[in-house]
């Protein structure tokens, strides 16, 4: 059942480096993150890679191969043919550090740049009340595994360095509409997900949503429900004010 | 070549559950906190939790309430746990659970709008907060969610959101270091470039995780290489109970390169059961006797449980794990294992395919892309994989303190809570309360020093050597090492034990440290994870060495611990714990008998005489007996 497969990963450092060519072998059931590691544990020991949960449960081991943002652990061999070469890279829309391993830090400065949960003052732990139905939209969005393979295929930063400083990526976008669906959440986050955090930089292309190993919709879900927020919000404040409280009585009951 | 020195009043080592908790509490108490990880921020093993988190809120069952959690959590570590802190953990994880809903986490609901609570091994009422089955991922995501909230916070009143609690991410501790007896720093090393790192504090938070990265077949991930319990040995602290390891019964076994997956005990709460390879639910053989009149004697007895549990008795595949890893083990050596050496775990009959998607989502996903199963039509093969270490740096309950000066440990690193077995979901609620506790405990230390103490310069340049050593050296590569610790303790103290193959293991954990001497590791210091396993196998060696060391000792079975030279659980020995010890430079693991405090008066009164009897001596028994007539 095991074979020789050709791999080419990229390598490098420094803002340097090459796709550098392998021969390693495959054995069934694997997935490229075992091809990654087998070249560490024979031929490159110090072949940069993350990763940790190995069940596509972190979100660690985001990485491209043949060009596609996939998961290396559950990206499985046999859907490569034994003679294909298979050609790994790190995510483009980040800055490398090593071989596949990138500087992820924008995510977490647009992840701070998000305000957090803001509920009511006079609520108590304990006394929270929601139903089913009413959390289950904004559980979707908090599947999450903050793989940031959607921001790194977003097209509005991908090759668009400029846009980084204000747009904060489908992940977070996503984030802000998590808040806003969330049955207790006060803050007016309409706004600033427009003005603020790029908002109107999505043209729905929905590139996002096709590398989403969670399966998020986040299009459809998350981005388009926020624009049209916005837009009501812009024709008819007392709409939105009406949806708000409307939210708030239903999950008190 | 410069060192970079941070000063903190607190640095907690570890971002899971427990080290996120410390370090929100620290900061909250106006600590100046630092966080320190191996890999990204968000991504420390607890995000892997599924089941659930075990808390007595009685949302589910009304008559669930701290005292039902404290006796399930006591009968299901064999009552060798630290009762305080089982006692701690029982009244506390409501409140925790709670806060974290005030914080974002959105967990599953009941009918009435409450948080639901699912079912779960060893637990007599549906107990579990859960969000369907990743649970951990919502838990680490809140706490992260809550660090940046405060550091938003801190963004308002002090212009800088990393004034008082920040986060060092991809960054390894490798020792700690003392000012005399006292903590006064960390020195470690970024994964990324590197650059070696000193932080100088008076308080140290351990809160690094398990150790299944000296096994082969394992749930864990990379990070588990037992690095806290050696930095608690090293700088002068003790481990309890290290002889005790979980192995959960339900890891995947097919194919190899994901041997050893979790497959979480909700399937079984959720109704799933396990067959051999003749069709048979062979758990109704093993019920100890311990447990004989708690769960069911016949199938139609198990399945009307999940629905009436007030007349019924629960199916024996909820049994606590060490019974159901034991049975799994037996059965597959009889020769009536499934086809890949495992059992079968059907869920597939039991419930409506689209109810198992809505209940078991991950599961469903992760066996349909790794296995090319679809676990709505047919049934998983699954068997033991090890999952959890009990044991671990010996605490004081209340605040965390380990005994030195400075140091303070919680979650899986730290030991005595779970006693001899864990029971599914009181880790996650153990991270919480613990963590918590033990952010407060260091926060109050620091509050009492009269001064700050000193890192000396020697022992920066000690650690210094000790990190750069396997750069300088061409030698054998490290995976090797590894590779064959980890066959080692596989093979020879894994689920079931005896002395002469523990001593096998002992010769070869032996043999295997001098030659981790001189392993060498090629390439830069750039992310090199060939020299970061370097570093990892000092970690792993030390507590394979207190586990082997530990196992070959207790002559009995208990829990975690299965010795087929001592099958029997005996009483004088549930009285006595294990406490491992190490000289400074980690040659030399001893290992004495330490008895165990005696339950409080009001806490052993809440069993029953009967009860007692299958675990105490004659002679408690008889205090027992005093005390009930007083
Ligand atoms: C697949 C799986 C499913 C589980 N399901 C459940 C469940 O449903 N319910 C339940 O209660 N329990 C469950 N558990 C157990 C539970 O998840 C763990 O015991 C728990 O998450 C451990 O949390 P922790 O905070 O102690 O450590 P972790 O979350 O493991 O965090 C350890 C942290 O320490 C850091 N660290 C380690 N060493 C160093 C070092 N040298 N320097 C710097 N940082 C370091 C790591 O980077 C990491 O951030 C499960 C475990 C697994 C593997
Ligand atoms: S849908 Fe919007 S956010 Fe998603 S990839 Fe397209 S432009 Fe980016
Ligand atoms: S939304 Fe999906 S693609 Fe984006 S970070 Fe989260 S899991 Fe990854
Ligand atoms: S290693 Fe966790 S998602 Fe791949």
């Amino acid at each position: 059942m095991s074979y020789k497969a050709k791999f080419r990963v990229w390598r490098g450092e420094g803002g340097e480096g090459k796709l550098e060519d392998f021969t390693v072998e495959v054995n069934e059931g694997e997935v490229v993150l075992d091809i990654i590691h087998r070249l560490q544990a024979t031929q490159t020991p110090d072949l940069a890679v993350r990763w940790n949960c190995k069940a596509g449960k972190c979100g660690s081991c985001s990485m491209e191969i043949n060009g596609k943002p996939r998961l290396g652990c559950m990206t499985r061999m046999s859907t490569f043919s034994e003679d294909e070469t298979i050609t790994v890279t790190p995510m483009r829309t980040f800055p490398v550090i090593k071989d596949l391993v990138t500087d992820v830090s924008f995510n977490y400065q647009k992840a701070r740049e998000i305000p957090s949960f803001t509920p009511p003052a006079d609520v108590q732990p304990g006394e929270y009340r929601m139903q089913q139905i009413d959390v289950e939209r904004s559980q979707e969005f908090r599947k999450c595994i903050e793989c940031f393979m959607c921001n790194n295929v977003c097209h509005v930063i991908r090759d668009h360095e400029e846009n980084k400083p204000n747009f904060a990526g489908p992940r977070f976008l996503m984030r802000i509409a998590e808040l806003d669906m969330h049955p207790y959440d006060v803050a007016d986050r309409k706004d600033s997900a427009q003005e603020e955090h790029g908002l109107g930089y999505c043209n729905i292309t929905k590139c996002c949503t096709e590398v989403c190993p969670e399966h998020i919709k986040i299009t459809d879900n998350a981005l388009i429900p926020m624009k049209e927020r916005v837009v009501d919000r812009k024709y008819d404040p007392l709409v939105w004010l009406g949806n708000k409280i409307f939210k708030r009585s239903t999950s008190k009951s | 070549m410069e060192i970079e020195r941070h000063e903190y009043d607190v640095v907690v080592i570890g971002a899971g559950g427990a080290g996120l908790r410390a370090a929100i509490e620290a900061r909250q108490q106006g600590k100046r906190t630092a966080i320190v990880c191996k890999s990204l921020f968000g991504k420390a093993h607890t995000v892997m939790a599924e089941g659930g988190a075990a808390a007595a809120m009685g949302n589910v069952n009304s008559a669930d309430n701290w005292m039902v959690h404290f006796r399930d959590t006591m009968r299901g570590g064999k009552f060798l746990n630290n009762w305080r802190m089982a006692e701690l953990h029982a009244k506390e994880a409501p409140d925790r659970v709670w806060e974290l809903e005030a914080w974002g986490a959105l967990f599953d609901r009941t009918k009435d709008g409450k948080i639901s609570q699912r079912n779960f091994g060893g637990h007599e009422y549906p107990r579990l907060a859960h969000v369907g089955d990743r649970t951990g991922l919502e838990l680490i995501r809140t706490l992260q969610q809550r660090v940046v909230a405060l550091q938003q916070e801190d963004e308002r009143l002090h212009g800088d959101p990393e004034a008082y609690i920040k986060v060092f991410q991809e960054c390894t501790i490798t020792r700690l270091l003392k000012d005399g007896d006292a903590i006064a720093g960390a020195f470690g090393y970024w994964r990324e470039n590197g650059k070696l790192i000193v932080f100088d504090t008076p308080a140290v938070v351990l809160a690094t995780g398990g150790i299944g990265k000296s096994y082969v077949v394992t749930s864990n991930s990379w990070e588990y290489t037992g690095d806290g319990h050696a930095l608690a040995l090293l700088a002068g602290a003790k481990l309890i109970n290290m002889e005790f390891i979980q192995f959960h019964p339900t890891g995947m076994v097919w194919p190899p390169s994901v041997r050893g997956i979790l497959v979480t005990e909700s399937v079984r709460g959720d109704g799933g059961v396990l067959r051999n390879s003749e069709g048979k639910r062979f758990m109704f053989d093993y019920i100890p006797d311990v447990f004989k009149d708690k769960y069911a004697t016949t199938e139609e007895e198990g399945d009307r449980w999940y629905t009436d549990q007030a007349n019924n008795r629960r199916p024996p595949e909820l049994l606590p794990r060490d019974e159901v890893a034991r049975a799994i083990n037996s059965e597959v050596k009889a020769g009536r294992g499934s086809p890949q050496g495992g059992v079968f775990l059907d869920v597939s009959s039991r419930l409506p395919a689209a109810e198992i998607i809505k209940r078991l989502p991950s599961m469903h996903h992760q066996f349909k892309e790794l296995a090319d199963v679809d676990i709505t039509a047919e049934p998983m093969q699954v068997g033991p994989t090890c999952h959890y270490i009990m044991g671990g740096v010996e605490v004081d309950a209340d605040t965390g303190a380990a005994d030195v000066p400075g140091l303070f440990a919680a979650g899986e690193v730290s030991g005595g809570m779970h006693g001899s077995n864990r029971l599914g979901g009181n880790s996650l609620s153990d991270l919480l309360v613990f963590g918590r506790r033990a952010g407060a405990g260091a926060a109050a230390y620091v509050n009492g020093l009269a001064a700050r103490p000193q890192a000396t310069e020697e022992a920066v340049s000690a650690a210094k050597a000790e990190a750069l050593a396997p750069l300088e050296r061409t030698g054998e590569n490290p995976y090797q090492v590894h590779q064959e610790l980890q066959r080692t303790m596989n093979e020879l103290v894994g689920i079931i034990r005896n002395a002469q193959e523990v001593t096998e293991a002992l010769e070869a954990v032996g043999k295997l440290r001098e030659r981790a001497q001189g392993v060498g590791a090629a390439g830069s210091r750039i992310y090199n994870p060939g020299w970061h396993l370097c570093l990892d196998l000092r970690n792993m060696l030390l507590v394979s060495e207190c586990v082997a060391k530990a196992a070959l000792i207790r002559e009995e079975s208990r829990g975690g611990h299965t010795r087929d030279d001592f099958p029997g659980m005996s009483a004088d020995w549930r009285r006595k714990l294990l406490v491992c010890a190490a000289s400074p430079d980690g040659s030399g693991v001893s290992v004495e008998e330490k008895v165990q405090p005696p339950m409080r008066d009001d806490l052993i009164t809440l069993f029953d005489r009967a009860e007692l009897k299958k675990y105490i001596t004659e002679e408690e028994l008889a205090d027992f007996d005093a005390l009930v007539k007083e």
